[in-house]
C-alpha cells in the first residue's frame, strides 16, 4: 500500500511529493480540533492545486465533516493553519470563507425554492440600479454562469422548486461560480442523483477542473472517487490515514485505509433455506409488480432513482393507496394501513432517515421502541426504565455508538442513526423486513455490519424461523452480494426476479436504464 | 428521567427563583407571606389548568388558539345549567363537556381538512367566542351560589386543607397529565408525532386519531379552567379570558416547550405559568404600572426561548 507521503504523478505530470512543489491553491496544515474529550481532528494536512480534484474519503465520524466545517468557516480549528494561494486564511464565519473564495455544496442543498434560478444564483449580490433590481443583467449573469457549466438548458427565470434535484444542484454550483469561488467543495454530491445525472455532474467537474478550479470531492463511493479524482486523502479517526495518486490505488486498498483493516468479505452468505411464502404481490399498481417472497430469502429491487421503487414499497406497506392488484402478507390479504402492517409482522425502513426514518429530537430509546411499546407495561402504560433497558440491549447488540439510550437520535452519526432505525424492526421482531436504501450515506464499517445482520436474519437456523427481506438499493454490488433474487424496476414497472448469483451488475444496469426489456429473465 | 430533561426543568426553575428573588427584594418579605403565596397559586390556577392541555397539544406539534374562548363558553354553560336548577356537579361537567366538543371540532377540522392548527383554531377562537356570546345573549349570566364559587377560596366550609380545592384539582390533574406524557403509549406517541409526524405514521401511529384526542383533551382542560374562572367570577361571562390563550401558550414555552413540537413538560409549564403570575402580582404590589408588567413578561418569553436556543446550539 502506498504511504501518504510517497510521491505519485498527477494527470498533468507535475511532480508532487511530501509537500507540494507547485504552489497549492489551498492548503491545510496540522489542523487540530477537539470537542470536549473527543479528538475530532489530530493534525490533518491537506492541499489541493488549481485544476485538480482531490477526493476526501473516510467513514462517518472519521472527521471529514469537521474538516469541511473548518474550511467553510463554520468551526474554528484549535491549532493549525490554512492558506489560500499562499495567503494565510482564518475565516471566523461561513461568510468570510465564502468571500475568500471557498464554496461548499452540501448534500442538502441550500436554495430558496420559491425564488427563480437567477435570484438564487445572484442571492446576496444582485445587480441593482438606484436600489431597483436590474432584471436584464441578472438574467444575463445567471445565463452566463449556467452556460459556463454547459447547462444553458436551465431557464434562469424558472422557479427552483420546479427543477429536478440534479438541476437544483447545478444552480447551486452556478451560484458558487458566480460568486467567484476558487475552491469548490462537493460534499457527497451524487447521493441523490440518478446515474445519468452523475455522468453529467462528472462531465461538469472535469470542465471546472479544466478551467483551473481546485475541487475537493467528498464521497463514500470508491468507484466514483476512482473515476473523478486525481489524488485522494483518507481520514480515519481524525488522522490522515493514507492518500496519494488515485490511479495507483486499488479500491480494496482505499477501503483498507478507511477501515484500518482489509475488508475480508463485505457480504457474508449463511446457508439459507426457502420457507413459506410471506409476501405475495399480484399485479399491484402502482408498480406493475408481481412477485412472491418467502421466508429465508432476500429479494432485491434495483432501478434508477425515480423509477418508482420507493412508491412500490410504500404501497405494499399501506403508506400510499393501492390502485389495482393484490397484496398478501402472511395470511392477511388486501390493503392495510401501516399500523395493521406492523401487527401483521411487517416493518418498513424508510429511505429518508431524516424526514421519515427517525424523530431527531427524541431519544434513541423512543425511536427504537415506538412501534412496540406494549412489552413495557400493562394497559397502555410505558415504564421508561424497561424501555431504556431494552434499548440498551439493542445498542450493545448492534454496536450503536451513542452516549446512551437517552441521547437524542439527531446527535448520532448517520451510520448509527440507521442502526437505530433498523433496530426498530428487530425490536418489533417483524418477519418481513422491507428495507428502502438501508445503507445510503453510511460508512463502510456500518454497511458491513448491516449486511451481516440482514444475512443472519434470513439464515437457516434451527429452532427459529427465518425472516424475509425485501430490499431496494441503488448500489448494485450490494444487491448482487446480498440478495437471492433481484428484480429491476424501470419507469414504474417491476420486471421479473432473476437469480442474483447469475446476474451481473452490468445486466442489471442495462435493464434499469431500459436498454434491455425488463422482463426477459428466466 | 433524562439528564437533558432535568437541565431543561432546572433552568426554568432557576428563572422562577430569580424572578421571585427580584420581586421579593423589591416588594419586601410580605411578598412571601402565606396569604400572598396562596393568592399567587389562585391566580395561576386558571392559566395553569388550560396550560396542561396546551402542553399536550404543543408536544404533539400543534397549537390551540381557541382556549380563551373555550374558557368563556365554559363559564356561560355552567351559569346557564345552574340557573336551570342543575346541580353544581352537573353544571361543571356540562361546561367541561361543551368545551371538549369544541376541541373535538378543532381536531376533526385539523385532521380532515388538513389545515394547519393555527388557522383552524384561529377560526374556532372566533366561532366559540361568538357562540358563547350568543348563548349568553351578550350578557353576564347570574347563577345561584353553590360550592362551585368556593373552589378557589381558602378556608371555605371550614376545611383544614392548606390550599383551596381548585388548586388541588390543578395539582392532581398536572400529575395525571405528566404521567400520561411520560408513562403511557399515548404520551410517547404524542412526542413522536410532534417530533416527526411522517415517522410516526410510518411506525403505525394513528396520527389523526391521536390529534383529535389531544385537541379534545386540551379543550376539556380549558373547560376545567373555565370552571375555575366561573368560581372566581361566580357569574357566566362570555367576554372573559380574551387573549388568555397567549398567556397559556407563553407558560408552555417558558417552561421549555417547543412550538416545533416534540418537547414540553408539565412541570416546566406550571413553573412557566407561576413565573408569569409572580411578575403580575409583583408588579402590582410594587405599584408598577401595567406597561412595565407587559415589558417584563414579554422579555421573559423572549429570554426563555433565546436561552433554549443557546442551550440546544451548545449540545
Amino acid at each position: 500500500m502506498k504511504g501518504p507521503a510517497e510521491a505519485g504523478h498527477s494527470g498533468r505530470g507535475s511532480p508532487e511529493g511530501g509537500h507540494d512543489v507547485e504552489n497549492p491553491r489551498f492548503e491545510m496544515r496540522g489542523i487540530k480540533k477537539t470537542f470536549g474529550a473527543t479528538v475530532a481532528l489530530d493534525g490533518v494536512d491537506l492541499s489541493v492545486r488549481a485544476g485538480e480534484v482531490l477526493a476526501l474519503v473516510g467513514q462517518n465520524g472519521a472527521g471529514k465533516s469537521t474538516l469541511m466545517a473548518i474550511l467553510a468557516g463554520a468551526l474554528a480549528s484549535d491549532s493549525g493553519a490554512m492558506r489560500i494561494d499562499g495567503r494565510r486564511f482564518t475565516p471566523r464565519s461561513p461568510l468570510e470563507s465564502r468571500r475568500a473564495g471557498i464554496a461548499t455544496i452540501y448534500q442538502e442543498l441550500s436554495l430558496a425554492p420559491h425564488l427563480s434560478v437567477m435570484e438564487n444564483i445572484l442571492l446576496g449580490m444582485e445587480p441593482a440600479r438606484f436600489g431597483l433590481l436590474d432584471w436584464p443583467r441578472m438574467r444575463d449573469t445567471a445565463a452566463r454562469a449556467l452556460a459556463e457549466l454547459g447547462h444553458d438548458e436551465i431557464d434562469p427565470g424558472a422557479r427552483v422548486e420546479t427543477l429536478s434535484v440534479a438541476a437544483q444542484q447545478l444552480v447551486e454550483i452556478a451560484r458558487a461560480l458566480a460568486s467567484g469561488c476558487r475552491v469548490l467543495v462537493l460534499d457527497e454530491p451524487t447521493s441523490s442523483l440518478g446515474r445519468d445525472d452523475v455522468a453529467r455532474l462528472f462531465a461538469l467537474v472535469r470542465r471546472l477542473k479544466a478551467q483551473g478550479r481546485a475541487i475537493v470531492y467528498i464521497s463514500h463511493f470508491i468507484e466514483e472517487v476512482k473515476a473523478i479524482a486525481d489524488r485522494f486523502v483518507v481520514l480515519r479517526d481524525g488522522r490522515h490515514a493514507g492518500g496519494g495518486d488515485i490511479a495507483a490505488a486499488t479500491p480494496d486498498a482505499i477501503i483498507g485505509m478507511m477501515v484500518g483493516r482489509e475488508v475480508a468479505d463485505l457480504f457474508p452468505r449463511s446457508p439459507r433455506r426457502r420457507g413459506a411464502a410471506i409476501l405475495d404481490v399480484d399485479g399491484l399498481e402502482p408498480g406493475s409488480a408481481t412477485f412472491t417472497l418467502h421466508r429465508g430469502e432476500i429479494l432485491g429491487i434495483a432501478g434508477l432513482i425515480g423509477a418508482g421503487r420507493t412508491r412500490l414499497l410504500r404501497t405494499i406497506f399501506g403508506l400510499e393507496p393501492v390502485r389495482r392488484g393484490h397484496v398478501r402478507i402472511a395470511t392477511y390479504s388486501g390493503a392495510c394501513p401501516p399500523d395493521e402492517r406492523w401487527k401483521q409482522g411487517a416493518g418498513l425502513l424508510s429511505e429518508d432517515r431524516k424526514a421519515e426514518g427517525l424523530a431527531p429530537g427524541l431519544t434513541v430509546a423512543d425511536n427504537l421502541t415506538l412501534t412496540r411499546l406494549d412489552p413495557f407495561g400493562p394497559a397502555g402504560l410505558v415504564s421508561p426504565a424497561r424501555q431504556h433497558e431494552t434499548a440498551r440491549r439493542w445498542i450493545s447488540t448492534l454496536g450503536i455508538r451513542c452516549a446512551g439510550a437517552a441521547q437524542a437520535a439527531a446527535e448520532l452519526s448517520g451510520g448509527n442513526q440507521q442502526k437505530v432505525a433498523l433496530a426498530r424492526l428487530l425490536h418489533h421482531d417483524v418477519d418481513l423486513l422491507i428495507l428502502d436504501e438501508p445503507t445510503r450515506g453510511i460508512d463502510v464499517a456500518s454497511k458491513a455490519q448491516i449486511y451481516a445482520l440482514i444475512d443472519a436474519l434470513v439464515a437457516d437456523t434451527p429452532g427459529r424461523p427465518a425472516k424475509a427481506v425485501l430490499v431496494v438499493s441503488s448500489y448494485l454490488p450490494e444487491l448482487v452480494g446480498l440478495c437471492d433474487r433481484v428484480a429491476v424496476m424501470c419507469r414504474g414497472t417491476l420486471g421479473a426476479a432473476r437469480d442474483a448469483t447469475r446476474v451481473t451488475e452490468h445486466e442489471l444496469m442495462m435493464a434499469a436504464t431500459g436498454a434491455e426489456a425488463p422482463s426477459s429473465a428466466p | 428521567m433524562t439528564a437533558r430533561a432535568l437541565v431543561d426543568r432546572g433552568s426554568t426553575l432557576v428563572g422562577l427563583v430569580l424572578v421571585a428573588a427580584i420581586f421579593g427584594a423589591l416588594v419586601g418579605p410580605q411578598f412571601f407571606a402565606p396569604a400572598n403565596l396562596e393568592l399567587m397559586a389562585r391566580q395561576t390556577a386558571i392559566v395553569g389548568m388550560a396550560a396542561l392541555g396546551m402542553t399536550m397539544v404543543i408536544v404533539a406539534g400543534g397549537i390551540d388558539l381557541s382556549v380563551g374562548s373555550v374558557i368563556a363558553l365554559s363559564t356561560v354553560v355552567i351559569a346557564l345549567l345552574l340557573k336551570g336548577h342543575r346541580g353544581p356537579w352537573a353544571a361543571a361537567l356540562g361546561g367541561v363537556a361543551a368545551s371538549a366538543i369544541c376541541g373535538l371540532a378543532n381536531g376533526l377540522l385539523i385532521t380532515r381538512l388538513r389545515v394547519v392548527p393555527f388557522i383552524v383554531t384561529l377560526g374556532t377562537m372566533l366561532v366559540v367566542r361568538g357562540a358563547a356570546k350568543g348563548l349568553a345573549d351578550e350578557r353576564r349570566i347570574e347563577a345561584p351560589a353553590t360550592w362551585l364559587n368556593d373552589l378557589l377560596r381558602s378556608g371555605a366550609h371550614g376545611t383544614t386543607a392548606i390550599l383551596p380545592p381548585g388548586i388541588w384539582l390543578v395539582i392532581g390533574l398536572a400529575l395525571l397529565v405528566s404521567g400520561v406524557l411520560g408513562y403511557t403509549r399515548f404520551g410517547r406517541r404524542l412526542f413522536a408525532i410532534g417530533s416527526n409526524e411522517r415517522m410516526a405514521r410510518l411506525c403505525g401511529v394513528r396520527v389523526e386519531r391521536c390529534k383529535v384526542a389531544v385537541y379534545a383533551a386540551a379543550a376539556a382542560f380549558a373547560g376545567a379552567g373555565g370552571v375555575l374562572q366561573f368560581s372566581k367570577l361566580s357569574v357566566g361571562d362570555p367576554t372573559v379570558a380574551v387573549g388568555l390563550e397567549l398567556d397559556v401558550i407563553a407558560a408552555v414555552i417558558i417552561g421549555g416547550g417547543s412550538l416545533l413540537g416534540g418537547r414540553g413538560t408539565v412541570a416546566g409549564t406550571l413553573v412557566g405559568a407561576t413565573i408569569m403570575t409572580l411578575i403580575q402580582i409583583g408588579c402590582s404590589q410594587k405599584g408598577l404600572p401595567n406597561w412595565v408588567q407587559q415589558l417584563v413578561t414579554g422579555g421573559i418569553i423572549i429570554g426563555a426561548v433565546a436561552l433554549d436556543r443557546v442551550r440546544s446550539a451548545r449540545s
